[in-house]
């Protein structure tokens, strides 16, 4: 089984590429499973199971996604290689944009789209930085420039990754896609002792630990005060 | 410049050799202000373990990326790549599976080819395939050979030379800047040396296309659509280095669409046009016929479609000439509009 990591800020278009890419894995009689990722809610397994594929969903609640992610990314590898799936695939949503879920040696895709902002491939950290292949969404509805902008900045944060331009709605580009993510070859057991590409960000704070109230008084832990007496806060 | 050089020399004398190299660290948060006569090692000797941290600085993949950035940079003002001239499709088969009935569809650069079809047919499929210079390996199975030979798998994924530049009915400008603004982004973004001759020369050529002139000041999503499209044509026409360029529908409103295809031409674009429009598709020199999501055949305009193209362009300007009569509150008579 090969195993890739899709991740990209809500509303990117993850779950339309991914729907796209996996009707052609399928086309091509490649089974796929998918787990999806969230925090508070999503219904994304319901598409992904109009596809008739194996699907389940994560939601962390109120853990850090990302964190959750990884305390169960060995236990959803068993699952997919219980389902007989030859490609599984974790989708999920980089809430902060500091996080990253990337593995060293599993495929990190990372979907973008057109409309976020000029400077939105700058603010979104390794993520975007650490991806193999960046997909860009939403073309279809900026000019060819903006797409060429679009393209350089994620290319100057990102030298190394592919970067794709893929149409959720029709489809454009997604077969392209399908036959970069899916290395056939990749035979993975187990991801015990892989590690992480990145390390999520540290954070342990009575807020943590379910404090609601606030001021001084009730913080403890790793907390950090914004400066407001210069400019850089 | 090897890894070792690039650890070594100093971060001022880095950015004097390649200055893009500058907007690279402040792209990647690195604070490298005040230690220009620093190396990278010592530099990162020096930046404090927690700003590391907080800005989520990979140390290791910093100093990779960089290497493929300047290589990649490089590569861009070594040469303009070959310009390509011709591009050749090879049929593949129908959405049943039946195989395509022509020999070879070959395109060069300066032709104007229209793709007509049903809605559904398969126009958005054949231009996925030139898009992605489909080796037999697309659903379609068809091939297409640019400059007679098969695209290298970098040549097919490199962002910075893609083949294919598309306009299309529902792209808009979704920045917030002025057109000038807008247009030096883009010139910078393409490594332009003389920014404001580039600025100049699509500011003038964008407003001869569109039927209402617009100034530099004017912000981009408050052009009209005519301007917006006018804008957009003129941009990709001259500055997009894409050799190949995909139009999907040209409305008829605002904008010259003859004059704009003749830029497209003068710029040595390989100019393919999916539309539903009469006037476009005759404006093409050859069109394409889908069905099925197949290639029915390839006709060329004859000389007879072309005296019609001039008839159908003389009514559209008896709409046009009606049209703003009445924008400007003038009556209509059969005996002096039609």
């Amino acid at each position: 089984m090969d195993l890739i990591t899709v991740s990209g800020p809500p509303s990117s278009g993850k779950t339309a590429v991914l729907m796209k890419t996996i009707t052609n894995f399928l086309d091509r009689g490649i089974k796929v499973g998918v787990v999806k990722f969230d925090c508070l809610f999503t219904d994304d397994d319901i598409y992904f199971e109009k596809l008739g594929i194996p699907v389940r969903k994560g939601l962390s609640g109120s853990l850090c996604p990302d964190h959750y992610f990884v305390s169960n990314i060995e236990e959803v590898v068993q699952w997919g290689i219980e389902q007989k799936v030859d490609l599984l695939i974790t989708e999920s949503a980089g809430l902060c944009n500091r996080c990253s879920p990337y593995i060293k040696n599993i495929k990190a895709v990372c979907v973008i789209d057109n409309l976020s902002g000029i400077n939105t491939p700058k603010k979104i950290g390794p993520m975007l930085k650490s991806a193999d292949i960046v997909v860009i969404t939403k073309g279809d509805i900026v000019s060819q420039a903006e797409r060429e902008v679009y393209t350089m900045k994620v290319q100057s944060v990102n030298p190394k990754a592919i970067i794709m331009h893929v149409n959720g709605l029709n489809g454009q580009g997604a077969f392209e896609l399908s036959t970069l993510i899916y290395d056939e070859t990749k035979n993975i057991t187990t991801l015990e002792g892989e590690k992480l590409r990145y390390p999520m960000p540290a954070a342990l704070c009575s807020y943590c630990l379910g404090e609601t109230r606030i001021g001084k008084d009730h913080q403890m832990g790793n907390v950090r005060k914004i400066n407001l007496s210069g400019k850089n806060g | 410049m090897d890894k070792n050089t690039l650890l070594s020399i100093s971060i001022g004398d880095l950015f004097l050799k390649h200055p893009y190299t500058k907007d690279f660290f402040i792209d990647h948060l690195i604070p490298f202000e005040g230690h220009e006569n620093y190396s990278i090692t010592k530099l990162f000797e020096v930046i404090d373990e927690e700003v590391i941290e907080d800005k989520a600085i990979n140390i290791e993949l910093f100093i990779n990326n960089i290497l493929e950035y300047i290589e990649l940079m490089s590569s861009y003002f070594v040469s303009e790549k070959v310009v390509e001239n011709k591009v050749s499709i090879f049929p593949g088969t129908y959405k049943d599976g039946t195989p395509e009935n022509f020999e070879m569809i070959e395109i060069n650069k300066g032709e104007i080819i229209s793709i007509v079809g049903p809605t559904g047919s398969g126009k958005s499929r054949l231009l996925a395939d030139i898009e992605w210079a489909a080796n037999a390996d697309t659903p379609t199975k068809r091939k297409v050979l640019i400059n007679g030979r098969v695209l290298e798998p970098h040549e097919r994924f490199s962002a910075s030379n893609k083949l294919v530049a598309q306009l299309s009915q529902n792209m808009n400008f979704v920045m917030d800047l002025t057109v000038e603004e807008f247009l030096v982004l883009h010139a910078t973004s393409r490594m332009v040396e003389d920014i404001d001759d580039m600025v100049n020369k699509i500011f003038i050529k964008a407003n001869e296309l569109a039927g209402e002139g617009f100034s530099k000041d004017t912000p981009i999503t408050e052009l009209s659509g005519g301007q917006s499209r006018a804008l957009m044509i003129a941009d990709t026409a001259i500055l997009s280095k894409s050799p190949i360029i995909l139009i999907d529908e040209i409305e008829n409103a605002g904008i010259d669409r003859k004059k704009a295809l003749e830029l497209l031409v003068t710029e040595e674009k390989i100019v393919l046009m999916s539309t539903h429009d009469p006037i476009l598709a005759l404006m093409g020199d050859k069109r394409i016929i889908i069905n099925n999501g197949g290639i029915e055949k390839i006709m060329d305009t004859t000389p007879e479609e072309r005296n019609i193209l001039t008839e159908l362009e003389s009514l559209d300007d008896t709409m046009m000439k009606m049209r703003n009569k009445l924008r400007y509150g003038k009556k209509l008579t059969f005996k002096e509009d039609l």
